[in-house]
């Protein structure tokens, strides 16, 4: 079986508050430490799982964005995916969720995946749109919020999260699937996969290589349009106080002041 | 006011979803409110939508709805797109809507907004509000005259009473193809938690990785009892396995905007302020006099979460008695 997992290279969210530059209205890269989505991590230990259960299948991780996102494409390498495709080309920066998901979609059509993982939302973008999108483009199903996959011979059967519990859902393949972030163990990379993956394939495409224009994509074929950016109001600071053995009577003053007991 | 906003309202045990109801009064605001209620329940419902803000509403009570996940409203609501020309689908974000909302605005090459805050549609054309980060708010609006959709964060709006209004009904005449009957239901399992319900709870006591080990739960379960609450986690004693998914809070968790919001050994990251930073009050317990939380906090308190906990919980019984 041919499987694909969506990934992205983020601003780290454990050491970067992200920035929007207010000229470019994009994400601020410059100076930032750049990592593979934590999410995806998670999403590509569940695509791990799946291929070395089914057997006789390939993964393979493919992103769109700029060349530096090789880093990240080494990392899921390293983890455990057998071969890697970049889609990189300059009239692709400021894309909007829906043309991620046209040139995402164009690719995997063009490789004929069977199963598409992706995360269930970004960490920087975090439209949680591409999934679905990709999956519309392509005409097949997509199920989502997995938090356990089973593969049934050509059919795809997943408990998806719901706020109440959950759902076992089934589709035919090829479907896009989306993950549950932290409902599957993260595999991490051993020395022998770091020193592994760099012999592995890797390979970057551009827009031309896809058939696609670039009047499409990027800034000219983003529906969505950014016409200011403000500071979020801040809430007002409140009282900070240390416990000296007190704060027990202290809090319960606080509720009893504004009415909360 | 020529401005038609729709609501794809969301049913849940034969009743309206509350989200679904807090949208319709937001769209009822904005101009003329047309709901669209899909499923075996659908018949119901509808008359009762008015009330909320509803002037007209489509209904197709057909049980694949309910059966086949995300395709079949799609399709259906593809097919009024054709027919009809609203200014805007205005959905609450949860996980069908946002399941078919990326559908729908691919196959209708509409464009889209999501998380946003508030709205507004003027003179000058629409305006969301999309906070970014935790620091900046963005103003975007979409760039085509064609009906678009905004996905509005959960809580955003309170739900409206409209006394009186009465919709008018447009009944669906169109079989759903077989195409869209392929995402299938096998079973709904409810995984019951105690106490009020998280989302609709009116004080939230939640715990974090600075409880120390899964033992300590306890204490945030036992003051969340005697203040009338529920108990909430941070991803991180969610992924260790110290409680299940369901008391999750935040960016892949559950949204909640209670009066009270009590947060213990949390450090406040991002992704779980972006659940709970809408409640009223909130109180933070923490050792770290850095922890981010307390940039978030009316009350921060410099201290060991373990023994505060139980502590508070006797001193508030002591006071209610
Ligand atoms: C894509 C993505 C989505 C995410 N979604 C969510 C989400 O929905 N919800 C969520 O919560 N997180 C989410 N996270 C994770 C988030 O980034 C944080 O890692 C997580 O919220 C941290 O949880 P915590 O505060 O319990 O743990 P930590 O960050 O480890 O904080 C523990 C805190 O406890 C304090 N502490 C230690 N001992 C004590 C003590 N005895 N008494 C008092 N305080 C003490 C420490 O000072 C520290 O501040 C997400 C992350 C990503 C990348
Ligand atoms: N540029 C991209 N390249 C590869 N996958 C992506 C890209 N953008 C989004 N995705 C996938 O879609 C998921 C949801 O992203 P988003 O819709 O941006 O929240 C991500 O977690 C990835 O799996």
């Amino acid at each position: 079986m041919k499987m694909f997992v969506c990934i992205k290279q983020v601003p780290d969210p454990n050491t970067t508050v992200s920035k929007l530059d207010p000229n470019t209205k994009r994400l601020v890269r410059n100076g930032v430490s750049l990592v593979l989505d934590p999410g995806d991590e998670s999403t590509i230990s569940a695509a791990i799982k799946l291929r070395d259960k089914v057997g006789n299948s390939e993964l393979v991780a493919v992103s769109m964005g700029p060349a530096s996102a090789q880093e990240a494409m080494r990392r899921a390498l390293a983890m455990g995916a057998d071969r890697a495709i970049l889609i990189s080309d300059p009239a692709l920066a400021g894309s909007d969720a829906g043309t991620t998901a046209r040139v995402l979609a164009a690719l995997l059509k063009k490789e004929g995946a069977d199963v598409i993982f992706c995360s269930t939302e970004s960490t920087d973008g975090y439209t949680g749109m591409v999934p679905g999108g990709i999956a519309e483009v392509m005409g097949i199903p997509q199920l989502t919020f997995a938090r356990e996959i089973n593969i049934e011979g050509q059919k795809a059967v997943i408990k998806r999260v719901i706020p109440k519990g959950y759902q076992t859902i089934e589709s035919s393949l090829p479907a896009v699937i989306t993950i549950a972030s932290g409902s599957f163990e993260a595999i991490y990379p051993t020395m022998k996969g770091i020193m592994g993956a760099k012999r592995k394939p890797y390979s970057q495409v551009s827009l031309a290589d896809l058939g696609l224009e670039a009047s499409q994509v990027g800034e000219a074929g983003a529906r969505e349009q950014v016409l200011s950016i403000g500071t979020a109001e801040a809430r007002a600071a409140g009282q900070i106080i240390k416990d000296d053995g007190n704060a027990a009577q202290q809090i319960a003053e606080f509720l009893q002041r504004y009415q909360l007991l | 006011m020529a401005n038609t906003i729709w609501v794809l309202v969301e049913l849940e045990g034969g009743a309206p979803v509350r989200s679904s109801l807090e949208v319709l009064g937001k769209a009822a605001r904005l101009g003329r409110a047309e709901a669209i209620v899909l499923g075996s329940g659908a018949a119901e419902v509808a008359p009762t939508l008015g009330e909320y803000g509803a002037e007209k509403v489509y209904v197709h009570a057909d049980a694949a709805y309910d059966q086949y996940l995300t395709l079949p409203a799609v399709e259906t609501v593809s097919k009024l797109f054709a027919e009809h020309q609203p200014t805007l689908l205005l959905l609450p974000t949860t996980y069908d809507l946002r399941d078919i909302a990326a559908r729908l605005s691919m196959r209708n090459g509409m464009g889209l907004i999501t998380d946003a805050t508030d709205l507004t549609i003027g003179d000058d054309g629409l305006k969301v509000t999309v906070p970014w980060g935790g620091e900046t708010v963005v103003t975007a609006t979409l760039t085509q005259q064609r009906p678009g959709i905004v996905l509005t964060r959960p809580k955003a709006f309170s739900v409206e009473q409209y006394a009186g209004r009465t919709a008018e009904i447009e009944n669906i005449n169109t079989t759903i193809s077989a195409e869209s009957q392929t995402i299938r239901v096998i079973e709904t399992v409810e995984v019951k938690s105690e106490g009020p319900a998280l989302e609709d709870a009116a004080v939230v006591v939640s715990g974090g990785r600075g409880l120390g080990k899964a033992e300590n739960f306890h204490y945030v379960e036992e003051l969340a009892e005697i203040l009338g609450g529920a108990p909430g986690a941070t991803r991180a004693i969610v992924d260790a396995g110290w409680l299940p998914y369901s008391y999750q809070i935040g960016q892949t968790g559950k949204t909640v905007k209670p009066t009270l919001y009590i947060a213990a050994g949390i450090s406040g990251a991002i992704q779980h302020l972006a659940g709970m930073k809408g409640s009223k009050y909130i109180i933070a317990i923490n050792k770290d006099e850095h922890a981010p939380i307390f940039a978030n906090a009316d009350l921060g308190v410099i201290g060991d979460a373990v023994s505060i906990l139980p502590q508070l919980s006797t001193e508030i019984k002591r006071r209610k008695a």
